[in-house]
């Protein structure tokens, strides 16, 4: 058996979906940790990103006053969230669009379909999007005979890894250059036999490989990064020209959007536009960023269907921390500076929304079931370190929320069942500590532990306090306590003095 | 009651709920709206420092050596498409080298098929953002509609530096946001293998910028 302190071990009573795994994080976090090629993929790829990220924040003079503005312009979309989607969608509508409300995945995932169905098609081309993961909207498309073909190149190599993605803007990160040589090799069948494992030549055979695709689709799925309500202004922003492709090239486009991913005005977008590329993969600027307003005769798609997704956020907007972490515009800054996801990758999150961010917005997409859920494990992702708010472009203070949420958890167990293994810790330490003469003669025993300390650190200890040592390890206590140093160091009549 | 009735009847009562952190009735605005440059020169500078940075190629001549400098930027393409709203004085420069051009939409609008056929495309642009290397198009008449600047493989760009601005807020004030906008910053990039960037891969894998001195 292995569990955390403070963690109990859950088992999943809810229905698996692509933002609940099916085990509890820490038990997903151990075997990825062991995962030695999972971990030096990881860390290599956060390292660079993080490098890149913190090169082109360091030259921005106002980026502490871009992110204040975000943060604020998005608390304002929260609190004006009902006018500025009725705005938006009237503002679509009247550019020729035709505007779709989803109250859950199932619904969003029978609209999309009905409308592809409608065309005739039986193949459409998707640009990468958390909001169709998040509905698992491939996998229902695939049960309704429809192939939806994945174009950003990531999400290809998931695609064709038959793999889950680990990061929300680079779904494959967890893969390595020689692995993706070995799906392309494997699964796509107009892969160069002499393929190598160079980047470059990785991508070159992406590119042909999509092409035709691109030229002969006929519907376009993608979602949006910002949707301007004073304009019904729909936006991508992206880096390979497949956004562009699907965008540009199909007779029939369809958006699904997260209802927070409304802005106000066109000039709230000169705020996002700056901080979001730098914070996402440490460019100036992306290189293309695609914007369009219900249709433009003669320019791109004749039909274009927008469809606002709700899927819990309604839930999340209701409560304070959801509310907050409904600001994040999903640029992943924050799994790239966190600590535990560089160790334990996205698969351990069980969630297509990952790292910090993703520990406190899925349980709150998802509601928390109980004791038995396994989101219910994710608020203790984190070691709390902080960098995480610190890289926030839209300043969410994720440890705080955290915090909160882990509080929770243990005010609503409180008084529930039997007691666990944190209240009995926690009761028989009040009862040390709240007596002077118990704690001292505590204290006693502590030199003991220097017995089987091995290089200044205890690393495993008998049930059930192995239940500690499973995870962490115990410096050797000191020779001496304070309070002995300064019995000690001091007279008795000091002593007396301090006391009185 | 409709899905939209009832998810705006949720979010209503979720915002009624109370405020959430950081609510606030004034987003502060305290960035830097215009450029910190004073002399328009070292806007350009810049501009071309961030195109070169992204790996664009870039040619810098005046209103007298554009064609001369178009006409080379062409010499490695064998065939074109351009808007129909391109120049017309431009147009002797394009053929040089007996180079097949295809205008758009004269008279016929030319299939994604027909687009891939053919080596480059030549469009003019809208604005110019110095500070993050950012081209600007909106489907203007000497830009066309966008598959033409992004089905073919190398894409020149004609720029004037009276259309260069530095700062993010200053390039946006001159889009029409209703327009099919593409902001464009280098050929196109992915990172998406080890984080490490490649550039060219379903955009134009060149994209050569000539920029014309007023």
């Amino acid at each position: 058996m292995s569990t955390f302190l403070g963690v109990p071990m859950r088992r999943s009573r809810d229905a698996e979906s692509p933002i609940r795994g099916t085990e509890t994080f820490p038990h997903a976090a151990k075997r990825a940790v062991n995962d030695t090629q999972l971990r030096r993929n990881l860390g290599r790829a956060t390292a660079t990103i993080r490098g890149k990220r913190q090169a082109v924040v360091d030259e921005m003079p106002d980026w502490e006053a871009l992110r204040d503005s975000g943060s604020a312009i998005k608390a304002q979309v929260m609190a004006d969230l009902p006018a500025l989607l009725e705005q938006l969608e009237a503002n679509v509508i009247a550019r020729g669009g035709v505007v779709h409300w989803a109250v859950d995945a199932a619904e969003a995932n029978r609209i999309v379909t009905q409308i592809v169905t409608a065309t005739g098609a039986d193949e459409v081309v998707k640009v990468k999007s958390m909001a169709t993961q998040e509905i698992g909207l491939n996998e229902y498309l695939e049960e309704h005979g429809i192939a939806a073909v994945e174009t950003d190149l990531a999400e290809l190599i998931v695609q064709l890894g038959h793999d889950k993605p680990s990061h929300i803007l680079v779904p494959a990160i967890h893969r390595g250059r020689a692995e993706v040589r070995e799906i392309f090799l494997r699964e796509m069948a107009d892969a160069p036999e002499d393929l190598t494992d160079e980047p470059r030549m990785l991508a070159m055979a992406a590119r042909t490989h999509l092409r035709r695709k691109f030229l002969s689709a006929k519907v376009a799925i993608s979602g949006t990064n910002f949707a301007i309500a004073d304009t019904g202004t729909l936006s991508v922003v992206e880096s390979e020209g497949n956004g562009r492709m699907c965008l540009t090239l199909p007779e029939t486009l369809i958006t699904v959007m997260g209802i927070e991913k409304i802005l106000p005005t066109f000039t709230d977008l000169e705020v996002f536009l700056q901080l979001l590329p730098r914070s996402s993969t440490g460019e100036r600027m992306n290189p293309y960023t695609s914007l369009w307003t219900g249709v433009t005769p003669g320019d791109g798609p004749q039909e274009f269907h927008l469809i606002l997704l709700d899927n819990g956020r309604t839930n999340a907007l209701a409560d304070e921390i959801g509310r907050a972490a409904l600001h994040c515009i999903r640029c992943s800054a924050c799994l790239n500076v966190c600590p535990v996801y560089e160790r334990a990758g996205g698969h351990a999150y069980g969630s297509v929304y990952p790292g910090p961010i993703g520990a406190v917005l899925t349980p709150q997409l998802t509601g928390i079931h109980g004791h038995h859920d396994v989101n219910s494990t994710l608020p203790y992702a984190s070691s709390l370190c902080g960098a995480c708010f610190d890289a926030c472009p839209v300043k969410i203070d994720i440890p705080s929320l955290l915090v909160e949420l882990r509080g929770r958890a243990v005010d609503s167990d409180r008084g529930h069942g039997l007691p666990t293994g944190w209240d009995g810790a926690m009761k028989a330490a009040a009862w040390v500590m709240s007596d002077e003469k118990r704690f001292t003669n505590a204290q006693k025993g502590l030199a003991a532990g220097r017995l089987i300390a091995r290089k200044g650190q205890i690393t495993t200890l008998p049930f059930p306090l192995s239940a500690w040592t499973g995870s962490r390890n115990i410096p050797a206590p000191p020779t001496q306590t304070s309070r002995q140093w300064f019995a000690e160091t001091h007279s008795a009549t000091d002593a007396g003095k301090d006391r009185s | 009651m409709t899905s939209r009735d009832t998810m705006l009847a949720g979010i209503r009562a979720a915002v009624a709920k109370g405020a959430g952190p950081g609510d606030t009735t004034v987003v502060p605005r305290d960035y830097a709206h215009t450029g910190v440059l004073t002399d328009h020169a070292e806007v350009i500078e810049l501009l071309v420092d961030r195109l070169l940075d992204y790996k664009a190629i870039v040619t810098r001549t005046d209103r007298a050596g554009l064609p001369a400098a178009l006409d080379t930027a062409l010499a490695p393409v064998r065939s074109l498409v351009v808007p129909a709203g391109l120049p017309a004085d431009l147009h002797a420069s394009l053929h040089g080298r007996d180079r097949v051009v295809v205008i758009d939409g004269a008279p016929d609008v030319l299939t994604a098929y027909q687009l891939d056929q053919l080596d480059a495309v030549v469009t003019g642009a809208q604005v110019a953002i110095a500070l993050t290397g950012t081209i600007v198009l909106d489907a203007g008449p000497d830009q066309g509609r966008r598959a033409l600047s992004l089905v073919p493989d190398r894409h020149l760009i004609i720029l004037h530096a009276r259309q260069v601005v530095e700062t993010v807020p200053e390039g946006l004030a001159r889009l029409t946001p209703t327009a099919p906008l593409t902001m464009i910053s280098g050929p196109s990039a992915t990172s998406d293998i080890e984080l490490s960037r490649v550039e060219g891969v379903h955009g134009p894998r060149t994209l050569h910028v000539i920029i014309v001195a007023d």
